[in-house]
């Protein structure tokens, strides 16, 4: 089972319910994999302090092109739509921090002058953290290649245990690249009215990728009401309301996890991982 | 006209609540939500919107299921698997090959290579942008569509109508939102600008965080000060913060406290210095001066 813990609004506490629920579900016994794939700012390592094992460089296609080959045609600039490959008269530029990896420069050109590089655009860490695997994604300062980095981590997926994956806030493509085909998206936000605003941006996007999802309520009991009714009035289940709690808030600080600072909330977690089906 | 543009790395560490603020505190400004994927501005400055468009960053392929012969050839050139041959039959073929608009990145190659000609290529409508009035001036912002692509296309957009505006009534400051993260969205809304605040939080993975923003910030040359929200939670943390910020010759711009009245001012619709009087707000101000006098030293 893959779970995706996901939220719209940033530091709503994906990362605290993602390490949290995987930590308790290895401990349980489960074969569980926690997936770092916020690989624009990655956090888990913070909290789970893994081994790592391995790393290894990811990279992507890009263009190159052997000018004692080219014809001139144009056709690469033609088919590029990302600007990411540009001919002017009869030499070719390419701008690889623009490229999309699709392909079509490669394949349109007649004069088979255009191969291909790879491009580094991260790395991914494999490890363990007890008896919970650890795989994490970090993408390279300055580059802007996040699916394809998330869809490299997702790889690491093996099929037949639990999996959580750690996705990005927002709604755009590297959310897309983290929850597609995941079987449960978790949602987790604050009651307020920006929680709630990046909320109903969430559950649209998980409507129109028809995937299964229900909410954790973090930070309960700021705010309003409103993330409540909203919820209510949608039919969406809350499975699992963490308080507002100024002493998880000060072991999060210090990069510890909440069901070994205030072992309390363990059953929380337990009790969350069961709704989920996860165990 | 200068540019100062407010981003976190990490989220939710205070950057809306902290730009609505400093729309308060602006004289002349322009303001514009760059945070395009979860835009939470709008919130508290209520804008009346005055201009509404659309906003199309790329194309889209679509199959047409009447011409298509399911030979396959679009799903071997694509790779982005969007297409699949699951698609209604047609008087030729059981079943037709079909594009996930989701997964799609309008790249053209499945046009491109399509033996019967059988794909439509046609600009897709990704979002909206709005040109509005608000009560501390006027407001650039959008919205993109959920599951859709372009993000920085849409925030250079936004950016460069919000220049526009400046320049044509004559505002000397323009006041951006950002986004978290490091990724595209973030690199379009800082290239050019005057001055990054980094807003970070007293923890590890907020620091973590504002030192792979501040790498960013450097990597594209644009000086960046640092204010530590909510900075009671962790003082040594905060302290930390602090010193590496120093280290690395960015400009500290303040700390300011854990304070619920911050939460509340976002219920009642209001920023914390028209909300609250007190401590939380005079940091605030604190901060926005700083700011202001490290932008009179910028080129």
């Amino acid at each position: 089972m893959i779970v995706a813990v996901a939220s719209g609004k940033g530091g709503t506490g994906k990362t605290t319910v993602a390490t949290n629920l995987a930590k308790v579900c290895a401990a349980a016994g489960k074969p569980t994999q926690y997936l770092d794939c916020d690989v624009e700012e990655p956090n888990g390592h913070i909290f789970l302090k893994p081994q790592i094992d391995r790393r290894e460089e990811v990279t992507v296609e890009v263009p190159q092109v052997d000018a004692a080959k080219c014809i001139g045609c144009g056709r690469c600039g033609q088919i590029c739509q990302y600007g990411a490959i540009v001919c002017i008269g009869e030499k070719v530029l390419t701008f690889e921090q623009l490229c999309h990896s699709c392909g079509g420069c490669w394949l349109v050109c007649p004069a088979e002058a255009i191969g291909r590089k790879p491009l580094r655009i991260g790395q991914i860490e494999t490890g363990h953290a007890g008896p919970l695997a650890f795989v994490s994604g970090r993408l390279e300062i300055g580059h802007v290649r996040t699916p394809s980095l998330i869809r490299s981590v997702k790889r690491h997926i093996q099929s037949d245990g639990l999996a959580i994956v750690d996705v990005p806030p927002g709604t755009s493509c590297p959310v897309v690249a983290a929850i597609k085909g995941v079987d449960f998206v978790l949602l987790v936000t604050e009651p307020t009215p920006f929680g709630l605003n990046d909320l109903k941006l969430a559950v649209e996007l998980v409507r129109e990728m028809r995937l299964p999802f229900a909410v954790a309520i973090n930070r309960d009991g700021i705010g309003n009401d409103q993330t409540q009714a909203y919820c209510e009035t949608e039919g969406i289940e809350i499975m699992v309301r963490i308080p507002d709690d100024r002493r998880i808030a000060q072991a999060y600080s210090a990069g510890r996890m909440i069901v070994d600072a205030l072992p309390e909330y363990s059953e929380r977690f337990g009790n969350l991982a069961t709704r989920l089906g996860a165990l | 006209m200068k540019e100062i543009v407010v981003i976190s790395g990490k989220g939710g560490t205070g950057k809306t609540s902290l730009v609505a603020a400093f729309a308060s505190l602006a004289q002349n400004a322009v303001l514009a939500d760059c945070d395009v994927d979860a835009a939470d501005l709008h919130l508290i400055l209520k804008p009346d919107v005055q201009e509404s468009h659309d906003f199309s960053g790329g194309k889209l392929a679509r199959i047409r299921a009447d011409k298509c012969i399911g030979c396959g050839e679009c799903e071997r050139v694509c790779r982005f698997e969007a297409v699949s041959l699951s698609g209604p039959g047609n008087e030729l073929v059981a079943k037709t090959c079909t594009i996930d608009p989701v997964a799609c990145e309008g790249c053209g190659v499945c046009v491109q290579f399509c033996p019967v000609d059988a794909i439509d290529f046609e600009d897709a409508v990704n979002g909206r942008w709005f040109v509005s009035e608000t009560r501390f001036g006027p407001m650039v912002h959008a919205r993109l569509g959920a599951a859709e692509e372009n993000s920085g296309k849409l925030v250079s957009l936004i950016r460069k109508q919000a220049r526009l505006i400046a320049d044509n009534q004559r505002r000397d400051l323009l006041v951006v939102d950002g986004s978290p993260g490091i990724g595209c969205p973030v690199i379009a809304s800082i290239t050019g600008a005057d001055l990054v605040l980094v807003v970070t939080e007293p923890t590890l993975s907020g620091r973590h965080d504002l030192d792979r923003v501040t790498q960013l910030t450097a990597h594209f040359g644009i000086p960046t000060a640092v204010c530590v929200n909510k900075w009671d939670i962790n003082p040594d943390v905060t302290e930390a913060i602090e010193a590496g910020a120093r280290d690395k010759g960015l400009v500290l711009a303040g700390k300011i406290d854990y304070d619920p009245a911050v939460t509340n001012a976002q219920v009642a619709e209001k920023t914390i210095i028209e909300y609250a009087r007190n401590r939380t707000a005079a940091q605030v101000v604190s901060v926005w001066n700083v700011i202001m006098d490290s932008l009179k030293t910028t080129k």
